[in-house]
């Protein structure tokens, strides 16, 4: 057992955390979330530089995967900044379903541009009335000519507007929750019959619903047909172990901002954080924290486990304490605030509402209560 | 003992009834069943329609040309009102300024004030709360000062709901500095068109403006505004606290939303069933409808003692707590059932009329919003924690 990092890890950790509270401070966030485009490409350029987007890409196309660890204090120094970059969709995602379900050749075509931050590729899987069900796919891709017809519908494919491809998981056979018969596809955003519906969401990131009615050459295939599923489960847990502990670091700057806050706040003479109701709530906060840390540490590093059962189980497990934590203490956060807590203008009503999306992102927290039955049962 | 509403009480129920079938204008229904914002006109057109009736005022006694209706039946009528998607009435003039006026001011305040709320003809807002005086209202800074005929107020006021639209506020302002905190206090009625007097919107975190800063530099307030005697707006202050009693727990309201959930889960889907059918689902519903069962009781049992002349109590504090965390978890469940279309946020979506295409299922628009925004509820009306320190003082005697 060991919980201390390498003396580089720290490294990669301190510099990412100075960058960001150097360049991401909230007025300059602020800045970028008003901006049109709703996050800001050298901020991405910056992260390219300090290798960060060759994390989940393999050392064979210039990166750094496996890397559970680096991920790991890149997502929490991302969350502790809000920021609004397509880290999680393209850099994770994107890149580890590339990895798992493209061909050597067309790995090498994507990858080494997309750690290098010229090019962007986000999922576009989940669809209407899926809700998280990994598997239930209605798009359909059909041969046609030497190529494919894609037809059907994607909900809210995050960073959809900012990407370059789409990586569109559809069906070339089986019924409507077969986890056979998925195939993914690499549509370009820009490609005609791909009508993108673009939007933000509730805690300001840029996202779309997508319909597709497209004609692909054939080439646009990625990997075997018919074999996608184990590749989008296995990239998804990655995600799941990057999304919390980007939550750990979004959860520890909720905290520390209401620390600081009642510290300074004074109502009947005294701070408010001389009562002892807030005290006792600050400290059950700090209990979420430290619990959605280590299950953090636990998502890590079994997010590479091949026994796809075991670590299914550990990344829900983690899901479901990191999803209490984002509830517990989002609310706590913004009760202890008052009034200022339901305005714009403090961080703590953006870490709340970044608290909720996390918690209803890749699946809500009874929807891993569910995996990680579903997981256990007969052993594993 | 008996839990059933008597046939008077029942009849009154259905005459409420036929009357808002009859009455309450469509789009209006619309809007508020759908989670759409409902617009100032809308809720002073409501006002409007229910004065018509002579309805205008639900809970005022006759002499001031309410309905004189006991507690019960305002209840009902609360309810029936949010059941069938009515706008809810403003309580700053219905609930707050106008009991204050009808107990406290002098005849000419209640001829000048008291009709144009039931018309809908005069806007109020609440001014209490300032920067540095929340929870600790006694603290407050705002100054008025007594010149021949009129008050000079100055200070600034903030978080005032609607005050953009308001035409007159009730503030509580310090009239004595040298006295101690609650004794220097006055209860005066300021009209928003003074000069000196601005308004300036805060930014709330669903994007929407419904508080303020009221900023009072050099404001010349008529000293026939100042209600009952100076430096005793203290006591006005907490006879009106007592008295947003009827629809504190927001029961009503809390069935409409209840009602609206069971009808998104019905049309959403989990592993292509209903998620109504779902036991994950389902059971987290069922709870929060229990907790629902109960309050309602808690409350007819509060509002029965208050019609049989027992004295206000700090029991309000147990309803306000309860009702706002009811509201807060149908808001959750509710996020929670329309999945990653919760996430798509835009503003105009929840615009009545919105014609442009919408992300996802048009019941999933204003669901994380609305989450965002009930946050508010636990923390206005006095926090739920000052509501646990009087619970811990005036009922547990601690
Ligand atoms: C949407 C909205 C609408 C509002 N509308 C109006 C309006 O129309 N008119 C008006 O006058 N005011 C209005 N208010 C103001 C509201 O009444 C205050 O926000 C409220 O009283 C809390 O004060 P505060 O915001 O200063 O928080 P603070 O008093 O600073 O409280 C911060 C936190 O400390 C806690 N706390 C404070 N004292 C104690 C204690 N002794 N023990 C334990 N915990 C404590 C609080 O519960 C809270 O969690 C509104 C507020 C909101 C958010």
């Amino acid at each position: 057992m060991d919980f201390d990092l390498t003396a580089e890890q720290q490294l990669l950790g301190d510099t990412v955390q100075r960058f960001l509270a150097k360049e991401y401070a909230f007025e300059a966030r602020r800045r970028i979330l008003r901006s049109p485009e709703g996050w800001s490409r050298a901020v991405w350029g910056r992260l390219a530089e300090l290798g960060l987007l060759g994390l989940q890409v393999p050392e064979a196309h210039g990166g750094m995967a496996p890397a559970p660890v680096e991920t790991l204090l890149t997502m929490t120094a991302l969350g502790r900044a809000l920021c609004l970059e397509p880290y999680l969709s393209s850099a994770v995602l994107g890149t580890a379903l590339l990895a798992a379900q493209a061909s050597p050749a067309q790995q090498a075509a994507l990858l080494p541009a997309m750690a290098a931050g010229e090019r962007l590729a986000v999922p576009a899987h989940g669809e209407p009335g899926a809700r998280y069900d990994l598997s239930r796919v209605s798009t359909r891709a059909a041969r046609e000519g030497g190529g494919w017809r894609l037809r059907g519908k994607k909900a809210v494919v995050l960073h959809a507007p900012a990407a370059d491809h789409l990586l569109v998981s559809a069906r070339t056979s089986g019924g409507e929750a077969d986890e056979a018969g998925l195939s993914l596809f690499l549509v370009p955003r820009e490609a005609g019959g791909v009508k993108l519906l673009s939007y933000r969401t509730i805690d300001g990131q840029v996202a779309a619903d997508v319909e597709l009615d497209a004609a692909l050459p054939g080439d646009a295939l990625l990997g075997g047909e018919g074999t996608a599923f184990a590749a989008i489960s296995s990239a998804w847990d990655r995600g799941l172990a990057a999304l919390c502990a980007e939550a750990v670091g979004v959860l520890q700057a909720t905290l520390d901002a209401t620390i600081e806050y009642t510290k300074t706040r004074r109502q009947f003479g005294v701070p408010i954080a001389k009562f002892q109701a807030l005290q006792h709530r600050m400290a059950d906060m700090l209990i979420h924290v430290e619990q959605a840390r280590s299950m953090g540490y636990l998502a890590a590093l079994r997010a590479g486990e091949p026994d796809a059962r075991e670590r299914r189980r550990a990344l829900s497990a983690a899901k479901v304490v990191v999803g209490q934590a984002c509830r517990f203490v989002g609310q706590q956060a913004v009760q202890l605030h008052g009034g200022m807590g339901v305005t714009d203008e403090l961080a703590v009503s953006h870490c709340f509402k970044r608290l909720l999306a996390i918690e209803l992102s890749l699946g809500d927290t009874d929807h891993h209560v569910e995996r990680f039955i579903a997981a256990s049962v007969g052993g594993a | 003992m008996d839990l059933s509403f008597t046939p008077e009480q029942q009849r009154f129920r259905d005459e409420v009834r036929a009357f808002l079938d009859a009455s309450l204008p469509a789009e209006m229904r619309e809007k508020v069943l759908g989670g759409l914002h409902v617009s100032p006109e809308d809720t002073v057109g409501w006002q409007r329609i229910l004065h018509r009736k002579g309805w205008g005022g639900p809970g005022w006694p006759q002499a001031f040309g309410g309905t004189g209706w006991d507690p019960v039946r305002q209840f009902i009528f609360e309810e029936e009102c949010a059941a069938a998607g009515a706008p809810r009435l403003l309580p700053f003039g219905l609930k707050m300024v106008g009991p204050v006026i009808m107990r406290f001011g002098n005849e000419a305040q209640q001829r000048r004030h008291l009709p144009p709320i039931l018309s809908g003809d005069e806007w109020w807002c609440q001014g209490y709360s300032e920067p540095g005086s929340g929870s600790d209202l006694a603290s407050l800074q705002t100054r008025a000062e007594r010149q021949g005929e009129h008050y000079l107020v100055n200070g600034q006021k903030t978080w005032i709901t609607l005050a953009q639209h308001a035409t007159w506020i009730f503030c509580l302002v310090r009239t004595d500095r040298a006295a101690k905190a609650q004794a220097g206090i006055s209860f005066l009625l300021v009209d928003m068109r003074s000069p000196g007097v601005t308004v300036r919107p805060i930014v709330m975190l669903d994007g929407g403006h419904e508080v303020n800063e009221v900023w009072f530099e050099d404001v010349k307030v008529p000293a026939e505004n100042l209600v009952g005697e100076e430096n005793k707006g203290w006591t006005y202050a907490k006879f009106l606290l007592g008295h947003e009693r009827t629809n504190i727990a927001g029961i009503g309201a809390s069935k409409r939303e209840l009602a609206r959930l069971k009808r998104v889960a019905g049309d959403e889907r989990k592993h292509g069933r209903p998620l109504l059918e779902d036991p994950f689902f389902a059971a987290r519903l069922a709870q929060v409808e229990i907790e629902l069962m109960a309050l309602e009781i808690t409350n007819l049992r509060v509002l029965s003692a208050e019609a049989q002349r027992r004295a206000p109590g700090p029991e309000a504090s147990l309803l306000k707590i309860k009702g706002t965390e009811i509201q807060q978890a149908l808001t959750e469940l509710w996020v929670q059932a329309v999945g990653p279309y919760a996430l798509p946020f835009r503003r105009e979506a929840l615009e009545p009329g919105f014609a442009g295409p919408h992300a996802g299922p048009e019941h999933a628009a204003p669901a994380a919003a609305t989450y965002c925004n009930m946050r508010k509820t636990s923390i206005y009306g006095g926090s739920n924690e000052i509501q646990k320190n009087i619970i811990t003082q005036l009922i547990l005697g601690l």
